[in-house]
């Protein structure tokens, strides 16, 4: 976490090493590796709802990851936003369009090399900065909570305000977008209907709400809507 | 040894209220069902007025065969039940009974938090059942399920931090330290939105749309039989435990009793509790069904504006009085 202070950490460095981990230490390891192999299990399995719920498991498991590091507020923001209701998003999504028992070889992208690349560079970045910028911070896990929701308020709303506020305004884009989107798909496929709730009525297509532009990608329609859902639950 | 021992003992007693709670509901439930309804309801099994009713429907479904369709995805099938049901185990533990700290399972920091996002997760039980056992309708009733969590997961969000905002702490125990009886009629619309929205999470009647048993058999559900099945119907009854005691502890004072008694601060939470549950009931008993359309235009445009306004309203008496 950001929170623990730098020059207290500093000072514990000297009575800490890796030699003689401690038992919160080991299980972290622990769940970072069920963690990662859920992860890769998400994009390698040939199943499409089993690749949702492995990312359940790798979300839960980077949960479980921030209440060791006593982040108890993150941990039960990210089961509430990414498990409770992306995961459920993504579910609903692929009832909605294709889901069927067993494997779906088609949904095979050729570009996953591309992907794989972008993955490790990205990956390789973030582990890069992480390690650089933390790496003389030790979080006193004996002391009170450095990841508490009081500290976690205060930080956010003194020191990260400006970043806090600019990422609200990206979601309110991102809801904004997909409301535009999701409006003009309907106005085009079917005139005669220009009312109607934006959720599930809609006998007229069967293929789901929101298709903007037909059958490119679907990613991009579901990207704003998951952002949209994120910004609901995230902004009060 | 000593510590061990009474976290040992807080996660037994728990256990045993999760157990016994949700069963003294569902005979509630199926009496004054009964009554409503100018009947008497299950009246041989245990003697007296049926009370060991549902414990002979446990020995039922536990002597049925545990069926798994051919076409089922076998695994996911055979986990969602238990998927559907522990989350509220694990609720349960967070929902403080009495004042102090010695009245709860567990103190959490960021008790509304934890257990409206592992309240949330119980709903992937019922998604993995609709997805897994291979048949149209209950595909259909996971559909509806998943709606109806989007449409009303963020009325409850924003009326439980309408709360955490008149109590300036997001832990439960906490804000039933800060309650004050005038925060009744403060946050009564809040409770209001919370209750019915968590009725529709729960989708007890009249939000049972993703069940419809005369339109789509029972929905995610059809497929299962003996023990599965009754794990579905225990999460159902434990959610209603959790709803009410959330809703008690949230709004209604919790262990704050009128007169103030201070060794009597669970009974008074358990009241309180009992009350809702009997609504709960209730309502299943006087409401028809809504339609699809009709729940999420309920939640869209009633709810999620109602409970914007209590966030209004809780901020401006909160600057006000401060």
């Amino acid at each position: 976490m950001t929170l623990a202070q730098a020059p207290h950490g500093f000072l514990a460095q000297a009575q800490q090493g890796f030699l003689s981990p401690t038992g919160v230490e080991i299980a972290f390891l622990l769940v970072g590796l069920v963690t990662f192999g859920a992860a890769i299990v998400t994009v390698t399995t040939r199943q499409l709802v089993h690749a949702a719920l492995w990312l359940v498991v790798a979300l839960g498991g980077i949960a479980i990851e921030y209440l060791l590091l006593t982040a108890e507020f993150i941990a039960w923001v990210q089961v509430l936003i990414y498990v409770g209701s992306v995961v459920v998003l993504l579910l609903f999504g692929l009832m909605l369009t294709k889901a069927p028992i067993g494997r779906s070889p088609d949904a095979d992208s050729g570009n996953s090399w591309a992907a794989l690349t972008v993955a490790v560079a990205s990956a390789a970045a973030l582990v890069w900065v992480v390690v650089d910028a933390f790496r003389t911070t030790w979080i006193d896990l004996d002391g009170p909570a450095a990841g508490s929701t009081k500290a976690t308020g205060e930080s956010l709303f003194q020191h990260w305000v400006l970043p806090f506020e600019a990422l609200s305004v990206l979601l309110l884009a991102a809801l904004v977008g997909a409301i535009v989107l999701s409006r003009k798909a309907k106005a085009t496929a079917d005139p005669a209907k220009p009312t109607g709730p934006p959720e599930p009525t809609g006998p007229p297509e069967p293929t789901g709400p929101p298709e903007p532009t037909g059958p490119p990608e679907p990613t991009k329609e579901g990207k704003p809507t998951k952002e949209a859902k994120a910004a609901k639950g995230g902004n009060p | 040894m000593n510590d061990a021992l009474d976290v040992a003992l807080r996660l037994l007693i728990v256990f045993v209220v999760f157990l016994t709670l949700p069963l003294i509901i569902g005979q509630t439930e199926h009496k004054v069902m009964a009554h409503m309804q100018g009947r008497l309801g299950p009246m041989y099994a245990g003697g007296f007025h049926g009370w060991a009713q549902l414990v002979a429907d446990g020995v039922k479904f536990a002597q049925k065969e545990d069926v798994v369709p051919a076409g089922a995805d076998r695994r996911i099938f055979q986990l969602a039940p238990a998927v559907a049901l522990l989350p509220y185990l694990l609720v349960l533990l967070a929902i403080p009974v009495g004042p102090g700290e010695g009245a709860v399972g567990e103190v959490i920091d960021a008790g509304i938090f934890f257990v409206l996002a592992v309240m949330g997760v119980g709903v992937l039980g019922s998604l993995m059942a609709g997805w897994a056992s291979a048949n149209k309708f209950s595909l259909l009733g996971g559909l509806r399920t998943a709606a109806q969590l989007l449409a009303y997961e963020l009325p409850m969000l924003l009326t439980a931090a309408s709360v955490a905002m008149a109590a300036g702490t997001v832990s439960l125990v906490g804000i039933l330290d800060a309650f004050q009886w005038w925060w009744l009629p403060w946050q009564i619309v809040g409770a209001i939105v919370f209750f019915v929205a968590g009725l529709a999470e729960l989708q007890r009647p009249p939000f049972d749309m993703p069940v419809a048993d005369s339109e789509i058999i029972f929905g995610a559900y059809t497929e299962y039989t003996g023990l599965r099945f009754a794990l579905f119907l225990l999460a159902e009854y434990a959610g209603i435990v959790v709803l009410c005691g959330l809703t008690t502890v949230l709004f209604l004072g919790g262990w704050h009793g009128p007169w103030g008694a201070d060794g009597l601060g669970w009974v008074w939470t358990l009241l309180k509790t009992a009350v809702l549950a009997f609504v709960v009931i209730w309502l299943r008993v006087t409401y028809p069904r809504m339609r699809e359309d009709q729940l999420q235009k309920l939640s869209w445009t009633l709810l999620v504006p109602l409970s914007l306004a209590q966030i209004a309203l809780t901020g401006i008496v909160k600057v006000v009085i401060q």
